[in-house]
């Protein structure tokens, strides 16, 4: 059964409170999820007064002062700053997004800062996202072909072939969309979510991978696929841009024109 | 996953590995044809439900016996009949994607989606044959 309430030991309480330090004049309240797994217990919202002029313009400009200078005990993934690894995605202020990217401005009044929705909590801002990283492996992210590539060059396309990996291949594995998709919240076990959907069709659509057939049949599946209801909160959220549910679209085109 | 996200079905041990889980019992290889026939029943409804809407629309308040007349005309009653089936078609697949994506165990969704497809049939025989009596019989 898909669960509407949150587990008793997940209940969010209140928690500290960290003033701006006196004389801050542009004050924002940064209202962040915490949960450490050693101490037993329940999650809290501790809330960071930060002043911005002293501060970076993005929201993990924020979380890494925070980090340095007023709480140590944060827990965060971050790497690039510059919205290409995917490490820094949460929830911000509702949406998820990547932090790095995700201007302090953009957000109205206190920022609201959750891990992403719906995973397992290792730390703090750190989702257990093993599940994903599975269902990714599962697809076979990589180039499969039989012919063996030109003793002198490599693999080539022209310029059309290439043109159909554009609006996938950008996709950085923040996995933003996938945790905000409620068919992957209610059945994510079984479906495979908008990301990992995504990177199949990156492959199905690759001129120079040999293996579309065999990659449809590991897709035509009540669940992997077509939990996918439309609800469009992918392609809503992706901070790249991208619409994971116009890939999956292509996917049942596909599929409708195989087998009907 | 962590002890905090109980795995769902029975046969999944805690100490399977993540792909192993993933993997579970391979693919189906099916839903495809639900999924367009979903579409196209869909598609086909559009029109069936506008003429039924007008044609209500335009008895309201009629005596039984000019309703009943108006069922009971070839044209209409073949319309009706197609507005039945696919409609009731339409219903019980709608209704067996409700209960995949919310009802678990998966003995509980079989279940409950034999029972939506034998209610289906038994409405839509019900509505069937009271129009074929209008259109035959009447
Ligand atoms: S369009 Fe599909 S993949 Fe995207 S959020 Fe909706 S159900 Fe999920
Ligand atoms: S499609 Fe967008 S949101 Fe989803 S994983 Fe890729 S970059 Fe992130
Ligand atoms: S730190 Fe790399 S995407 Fe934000």
């Amino acid at each position: 059964m898909a669960t509407f309430t949150l587990p008793k030991n997940s209940t969010i309480g209140t928690g500290k409170t960290y003033k701006a330090e006196a004389g801050a004049t542009n004050v924002r309240s940064f209202k962040i999820y915490r949960w450490d797994p050693d101490t037993g217990e329940n999650p809290r919202m501790d809330t960071y007064e930060i002043d911005l002029d002293k501060c970076g313009p993005m929201v993990l400009d924020a979380l890494i002062k925070i980090k340095n200078e007023v709480d140590t005990t944060l827990t965060f993934r971050r790497s690039c700053r510059e919205g290409i690894c995917g490490s820094c995605s949460m929830n911000i202020d509702g949406l998820n997004t990547l932090a790095c990217l995700k201007p302090i401005e953009d957000v109205h009044g206190e920022v609201r800062i959750n891990p992403l929705p719906h995973m397992p909590v290792v730390k703090d801002l750190v989702p257990d996202l093993g599940q994903i990283y599975a269902q990714l492996t599962s697809i076979q992210p990589w180039l499969k072909a039989d012919t063996a590539p030109p003793p002198d060059s490599e693999r080539l396309q022209s310029k059309e072939e290439r043109a159909k990996l554009d609006g996938l291949w950008e996709c950085i594995l923040c996995f933003c969309c996938t945790t905000s998709c409620p068919s992957y919240w209610w059945n994510g076990d079984r479906y495979l979510g908008p990301a990992v959907l995504l990177q199949a069709y990156r492959w199905i659509a690759d001129s120079r991978d040999e293996y579309t057939g065999e990659r449809l049949d590991q897709l035509q599946d009540p669940f992997r696929l077509y939990r996918c209801h439309t609800i469009m909160n992918c392609a809503r959220t992706c901070p790249k841009g991208l619409n994971p549910a116009e890939a999956i679209g292509h996917i049942k085109t596909l599929l409708v024109e195989r087998d009907r | 996953m962590s002890e905090n996200y109980p795995s769902t079905t029975a046969h999944q041990t805690r100490l399977q590995t993540p792909l192993g889980r993933v993997r579970q019992n391979g693919s189906a290889k099916s839903g495809t044809h639900h999924w367009w026939m979903q579409r196209v029943t869909s598609i086909a409804l559009l029109p069936l439900m506008l003429w039924f809407i007008i044609g209500i629309a335009s008895h309201a308040g009629a005596p039984y016996e000019e309703i009943a007349r108006w069922v009971g005309r070839p044209f209409n009653a073949v319309l009706m009949l197609l507005l039945i089936g696919i409609g009731f078609y339409h219903t019980a697949g709608g209704l067996q994607v409700v209960i995949e994506d919310y009802i678990r165990p998966e003995r509980s969704a079989m279940v409950a989606g034999l029972l939506i497809r034998g209610a289906c049939w038994v409405f839509g025989l019900l509505c069937a044959l009271s129009v074929l009596r209008l259109a035959v019989a009447g």
